[in-house]
C-alpha cells in the first residue's frame, strides 16, 4: 500500500524538483517579506497594512550557522523509540535577497563535519516522518556542493 | 529617571531536583524574604507571583497559590508570565504599584519544579504555535538554539572552545561558594571537554540544566524603608522589560526564522542590546558604573555575548575579556558571582528574581565567600523566549 504524500505543515512550501520552493508572503503596501507566512496582518508597525500575497523565497541561500541534535527531541517530534537515535544537522541559513535567516533540517547524511558558516545551500524537498498512511513532507537545506 | 523602590528581604530556597511542589519552594522563598525583611505575611498589601506553565492551574496563577499557601489575608494579587523573563516581569508589577501608591509592601515570588530532560511545548496539535511547530517540524530543542548561537561566534568573533569551557570553570567555581547553588563541585576545562556534545559545538557542561528552586524579595517605597528603620537599603533603580523592534533580524527562541530585512532597515541594536542600553538609561549609569553583573548564562558562549550586549566590552571581544580575568572575582566587573544557570540550573520564573537577591546580597555586603569588595551598583540581564527583555538595575 502507497501511503500519501502531504506535507508536514500546510502552505509553507510547494513545487516539485528544481522547482521546488519555501512560500512566504509579502506585503502589497510596504513589500515586508514574511516566513513562516503572515496571512492577516502586516507585522511592520509602520505599515498601514496591505494585501498578504503568497511568495516563494529564493531556492539558494548562505549558511547563517550550524548545529545538530545528538539526543533524540521530545515530542511533537516524531521518531521510533524502537530505532537508535540517528543525530541530524539543523541548519540556519540566510537568503540574500529576502534578507532573512530560515532554520530547516540538513537532507540525511550530511552531519555537521561537512558544513561550514558561509556556505552555500539550497532548500529540496524531503520527508519528515512517516505513519501507516502519510509520508509527512518537509524543506531540507543541502549543501550545493552535494549531488542527491 | 525613575524614582526607586527598596529591596527589603530576599529568600530562596536552594536548587536543586527536590522531587516536591512548586508551591513548597516558592512558599519557603518567600517566607525566608520576609524573616530577612523583618516582617509578617500579614503586613504585605500586594503580592505577585510569576507563573510555572508546568504546575497546571495552580502555576497560571502562582500569585495566588502562594498567598493561599500562605494564608489567605486579603492582599492584592497578580500573576505574570513571560517565560524566562517572568521574574523580572513580577518585580516591574510589583514596582509600578510601589510607586503608583497602591501598596507599600509587595512580594515577589517564582518558583518551579521542573521535569527531566529538554523542556517542551504543551501537549496537543497546535500548528498555530511557533513553540510546538520548530519541535514537530525540526525537533529544534533549546540547546539547539544555543548551538546555532554558540557557531556563529566561533565563525564570526574567533571564539573557541576553550573559551567557553573556562566560563564553565569560573561560575562552577562560584556556585562551589553558594548555598543555593545546585552544583557545588569545581570543574575543569578538561571535565567540560570530556563531556558528551549535545549540539554541536556545544557539551553537556557547557549548557544550563533545568531545575527545581523558589526566590522571592520584599519590596517597599522608600517611605516605607525609613519608618521600617532601615535607613541605607538596596534600592532598584531600572526594571527593562522591553520587546524586539521590527525586523529581528537575530534568530529567536522558538522561531523557525527570522523577520526580513528586505524593505525596512533593521534597527541599530539586537533585543539584547536595547535590554541593557535601556535600563542604563532609566538608571541614569553605564556600564562603567558597575560593580557586578548577573547573566543568564543559558550557555557557556551566551555568557560571553551578554557581556557585549551589556557594554562590558565592544562587540566579539566578550573571550578576549573573559581570559583576561575581567569577569571573574577580584577582577574589574565580576560577572555571575552567583555561579550562574551553570551552577543553578534553570528554574524559570525563579531565575530572574533569584539574579537579583545575589545582587542585593552583594550590595548589601553579605555575599560571604562570594562578596564583591565595595559592590555598589548592580545588573541583572536576561530574556525570555517569545521576545521578552529583562534587566533590573540595583544600587546602594
Amino acid at each position: 500500500m502507497s501511503r500519501t504524500r502531504t506535507p508536514a505543515v500546510s502552505g509553507w512550501f510547494g513545487g516539485e524538483g528544481d522547482r521546488f520552493r519555501l512560500l512566504g508572503t509579502r506585503c502589497s503596501s510596504c513589500a515586508c517579506v514574511f516566513f513562516p507566512r503572515e496571512d492577516s496582518h502586516c507585522r511592520n508597525p509602520h505599515c498601514a497594512g496591505g494585501t498578504l500575497e503568497e511568495v516563494p523565497l529564493s531556492r539558494k541561500g548562505r549558511i547563517w550557522s550550524y548545529t545538530d541534535s545528538r539526543y533524540r527531541p521530545p515530542s511533537p517530534y516524531v521518531s521510533n523509540p524502537e530505532l537508535p537515535w540517528e543525530p541530524y544537522a539543523l541548519i540556519a541559513v540566510e537568503l540574500e535577497s529576502e534578507r532573512i535567516v530560515v532554520l530547516g533540517q540538513a537532507v540525511p547524511g550530511v552531519t555537521v563535519a561537512d558544513l561550514t558558516v558561509g556556505m552555500e545551500v539550497e532548500v529540496v524537498p524531503g520527508v519528515l516522518d512517516e505513519d501507516a498512511e502519510t509520508t509527512w513532507t518537509t524543506w531540507h537545506w543541502r549543501p550545493t556542493g552535494v549531488t542527491a | 529617571m525613575t524614582a526607586e523602590v527598596a529591596v527589603l528581604g530576599v529568600g530562596m530556597h536552594p536548587w536543586g531536583k527536590w522531587g516536591r511542589s512548586f508551591t513548597e519552594y516558592g512558599t519557603a522563598a518567600a517566607l525566608a524574604a520576609l524573616m530577612d525583611a523583618g516582617l509578617d505575611w500579614p503586613d504585605v498589601g500586594s503580592v505577585v507571583g510569576a507563573d510555572t506553565v508546568r504546575g497546571g492551574y495552580p502555576g497560571y496563577v502562582a500569585g495566588a497559590t502562594f498567598a493561599r499557601a500562605l494564608g489567605w489575608q486579603g492582599a492584592r494579587v497578580a500573576s505574570v508570565y513571560a517565560a524566562c523573563a517572568s521574574g523580572a516581569q513580577a518585580i516591574a508589577t510589583a514596582r509600578a504599584q510601589i510607586l503608583a501608591g497602591l501598596a507599600d509592601v509587595v512580594l515577589v515570588v517564582g518558583a518551579d519544579a521542573a521535569p527531566k530532560g529538554f523542556f517542551r511545548p504543551a501537549g496537543g496539535d497546535r500548528p498555530d504555535d511557533p513553540d510546538w511547530l520548530r519541535f514537530r517540524l525540526l525537533g529544534a530543542t533549546n540547546p539547539a538554539y544555543f548551538g546555532l548561537y554558540a557557531r556563529r561566534r566561533m565563525a564570526v568573533h574567533g571564539d573557541t572552545l576553550e573559551d567557553f569551557a573556562l566560563v564553565k570553570v569560573k561560575n562552577a567555581a562560584l556556585g562551589a561558594l553558594n548555598p543555593y547553588a545546585r552544583y557545588r563541585k569545581r570543574v575543569t576545562a578538561e571535565e567540560v571537554a570530556a563531556s558528551a556534545v549535545v549540539a554541536d559545538p556545544l557539551r553537556l557542561l557547557d549548557i544550563c540544566a533545568t531545575s527545581d528552586g523558589g526566590a522571592a524579595l520584599v519590596l517597599c517605597s522608600m517611605d516605607f524603608a525609613r519608618r521600617h528603620g532601615v535607613a541605607r537599603p538596596v534600592r532598584i533603580r531600572a526594571v527593562s522589560t522591553v520587546t524586539p523592534r521590527f525586523p529581528n533580524t537575530l534568530l529567536d527562541l522558538p522561531d523557525i526564522a527570522t523577520d526580513s530585512a528586505a524593505a525596512v532597515e533593521p534597527p541599530g541594536e539586537t533585543l539584547r542590546a536595547s535590554i541593557a542600553r535601556t535600563a542604563y538609561e532609566e538608571a541614569g549609569i553605564g556600564p562603567e558604573d558597575l560593580s557586578l553583573a548577573e547573566v543568564y548564562d543559558l550557555s557557556t558562549a551566551l555568557e560571553l555575548q551578554w557581556y557585549e550586549d551589556l557594554g562590558l566590552c565592544g562587540e566579539g571581544e566578550g573571550a578576549k575579556l573573559l581570559r583576561e580575568g575581567a569577569t571573574a572575582p577580584g577582577g574589574r566587573i565580576p560577572v555571575n558571582t552567583s555561579g550562574g544557570l551553570a551552577s543553578f540550573g534553570e528554574a524559570v520564573p525563579a531565575q530572574a528574581i533569584a539574579q537579583v537577591c545575589e545582587v542585593a546580597r552583594q550590595l548589601r555586603d553579605a555575599a560571604g565567600d562570594r562578596q564583591v569588595a565595595g559592590a555598589r551598583v548592580g545588573i541583572t540581564a536576561n530574556q525570555g523566549l517569545f521576545g521578552h527583555g529583562s534587566s533590573v538595575i540595583a544600587v546602594r
